[in-house]
């Protein structure tokens, strides 16, 4: 996994509750065997009109837009399934960062595994990046994990929280498997008891 | 005195491998289900480490997101979806998984089949690439959603980090009316409290009105905890819960299922035990329930009407219900009964199983599904299949003009071949309502499946009470 230290991009704004994982990345598009190349499906059924043409309306159509890389959307981010080809989608497209006032657990738990930051902030801190970002195309912002600090291009700041066992794993790029496969000797040692496996070629 | 636990604690607690201040608990899992959809990066990603399963034993996998529900003696038309079927098959033999193939007949939805073959027991911590794994919470097992680096960490690993929950009680009183169901039940908990009001926390379903449903009402109920945010839902085990339970599969047999009870009946929250919330829901307040909406929480009372934006004092949640309404293509105050739709589905991890379908068929039993729909029934697994082949429910189905499929996820996601054409309408017995779930511009609306069959026959939604059951099937 990429670290994540510090990162600067253009901001999109998606002004909307509840953005579920369908309207991240639908269906027909998880078939896919491989975790490469899904960021040509990112948010598909806004981007791309019936027939296949771009909808203009839509934020990410657009430049300076079509090159953000942080996200401002509204509350319940990524609700809905498992699908971890929704980080995949926005991490391949060259989002590193969401900004929302809430997130689904599952997505919110995915986005860490890929590098993929999401930040909480306060609904009205968000409304207003939402608003700015809405009305100064190409705005940036600066995100520091070291710091927890979401700053803005005039020097205003935001702080947010930020789990510390999962911000050592993305500043360095930990790999989870590897980290808990130095602990078999203790898994070993549950299964010996394990009070509720039950094998099922047994 | 040892403090006094919830049923949550206790069972997170007998799965603790290792814990350390200012890490993630590591947590031992005791049975992994797999499905084609989200598994192929993880068996790869294993590969690509040289790393190797752990327990096969505690793992099982079966194909359902993408199976067709036609003839299965067929060749897969769509070619991405067989490669992914071909893919799990592949996995599943160089890894030695156990695995229900499209022609098993122990084949069907994950969360349907798992139940089914004895696999899903109290106490245990049962994971999957899939959000309604918080199904199997119904029989007293911390069941959870994983997304695919996870599945490869549990695949090498039998473990997961997982930070501890924290708990929530919904405690639920008073008695469902005639005519509903743990659908309406669930529906009308998450329209009234929305779809985020378990996030971060696992639900304890309590009261009256859930000891009294069945063990397949109570799959329906923590099927959709997901829908309220929930990482994960789930019931104390009883008598209920042993007696579907005995004779299954894979269940213990003879006297280790009688000492397999004694530990399951410790598996209860302890009087005095305190949840980190706790909220309330009276059974008997709601009528059959209807989502009208693009998010499982827009959903009201079949005898009501479609809202106005207007309704809505919070400006976020109005904006929502202004573009669910556009999407939907439903103008406010329109009577909910007197929307028309074109196409009804019944099946899935909701309400694919035995009980639903006999639900469904007493309504359709004697009736004929009208000209103007088009209504399919996919029975969540083999199993139920033949089950109601054996009671004649087919028979009852087709008679009527509804379409008697294979078993699989189907139109709950239309991956498969089963999709809404954009702007057509279907009444479904599925859990998500989300633009474009069952089809580009498809329309959904969430129901039960006596709800769904009567749709069917009337041609647009109808207070399901209001239909007259001739007979008992």
């Amino acid at each position: 996994m990429e670290p994540f230290i510090s990162h600067k991009g253009i901001v999109a704004p998606i002004d909307r509750a509840n953005i579920d994982t369908d309207a991240i990345i639908p269906k027909q598009f998880l078939k896919r065997i491989e975790r490469s190349g899904f960021g040509q499906f990112l948010f598909y059924d806004w981007r791309f009109n019936a027939d296949q043409s771009v909808n203009p309306d839509f934020v990410l159509a657009n430049a300076p837009y079509d090159q953000a890389s942080i996200l401002v959307a509204g509350p319940n981010f990524g609700c809905g399934s498992s699908r971890e080809h929704a980080p995949w989608a926005l991490l391949d497209f060259g989002f590193r960062a969401i900004i929302a006032p809430s997130f689904a657990d599952i997505f919110f738990n995915n986005c860490f595994k890929n590098g993929v930051l999401p930040i909480t902030l306060p609904e009205s801190d968000v409304a207003l990046l939402i608003e700015l970002s809405t009305k100064n195309p190409g705005m940036m912002l600066t995100i520091d994990l070291k710091e927890q600090k979401v700053v803005r291009e005039d020097g205003v700041s935001y702080h947010f929280d930020v789990d510390e066992y999962r911000k050592m794993c993305l500043l360095e790029g930990l790999d989870d498997i590897g980290l808990t496969l130095q602990h078999a000797d203790a898994i070993d040692k549950y299964e010996q008891s394990a009070p509720f496996s039950v094998s099922i070629t047994a | 005195m040892n403090r006094a636990k919830t049923l949550i604690e206790k069972i997170w607690e007998a799965h603790v491998v290792r814990e350390n201040p200012g890490e993630p608990t590591l947590l031992y899992i005791d049975l992994h289900l797999v499905h084609e959809v989200t598994s192929p990066q993880a068996f790869e990603g294993l590969r690509m480490s040289g790393r190797k399963v752990r327990r096969s034993d505690l793992t099982f996998a079966t194909v359902d997101h993408n199976v067709p529900t036609t003839d299965r003696t067929k060749p897969i038309e769509d070619p991405i979806s067989k490669q992914q079927i071909d893919t799990l098959r592949q996995n599943c033999a160089e890894f030695q998984i156990p695995f229900a193939d499209i022609t098993s007949q122990d084949q069907g939805v994950v969360h349907v089949i798992g139940p089914e073959l004895g696999l899903t027991l109290p106490g245990k911590t049962i994971v999957c690439g899939d959000s309604h794994t918080s199904t199997h919470g119904a029989f007293g097992a911390l069941a959870f959603g994983i997304g695919t680096s996870e599945v490869e960490h549990v695949l090498a690993t039998q473990c997961l980090q997982q930070q501890p929950p924290k708990t929530m009680e919904v405690f639920v009183s008073g008695k469902l009316g005639t005519g509903l169901g743990a659908k309406d039940l669930i529906l009308g908990l998450i329209a009234k409290y929305g779809t985020a009001f378990g996030t971060g926390h696992v639900i304890e379903y309590r009261g009256p009105a859930i000891e009294a449903l069945s063990m397949e009402e109570r799959m329906t109920v923590c099927n959709m905890s997901i829908e309220a945010g929930a990482r994960a839902g789930l019931i104390a085990p009883d008598q209920t819960t042993y007696n579907y339970l005995r004779g299954r599969r894979f269940a213990p047999e003879g006297a280790a299922f009688e000492e397999a009870v004694k530990v399951w009946n410790g598996l209860r929250t302890d009087p005095g035990a305190e949840f980190d919330e706790r909220i309330e829901f009276d059974a008997s307040s709601i009528a059959p329930q209807i989502t009208w909406g693009t998010s499982p929480g827009m959903g009201t009372d079949i005898t009501s009407r479609v809202p106005s934006p207007e309704d809505f004092a919070d400006p976020v949640v109005r904006r929502s219900a202004e573009l669910a309404l556009e999407y939907m293509g439903l103008t406010p105050g329109t009577p909910m009964s007197e929307i028309a739709v074109d196409r009804v589905f019944i099946g899935s991890c909701t309400n694919g199983r035995i009980e639903d379908l006999r639900a469904a068929a007493v309504i359709a039993k004697g009736r004929k599904v009208a000209k103007t729909v088009q209504a399919m029934v996919v029975p969540g697994s083999y199993k139920v299949k033949h089950q109601a082949e054996q009671e004649g429910l087919d028979i009852i189905f087709k008679e009527a003009g509804f379409e008697w499929r294979e078993p699989g996820c189907s139109m709950c996601l239309a991956m498969n071949p089963d999709v809404l054409q954009p702007g057509e309408r279907c009444a479904s017995t599925s859990n998500r309502n989300f633009e474009g779930r069952q089809g580009r511009d498809g329309r959904t609306h969430l129901v039960s499946p006596a709800m769904a069959a009567a749709a069917a026959v009337a041609g647009h939604f109808v207070d399901v009470r209001t239909f007259a059951v001739n007979e008992e099937i």
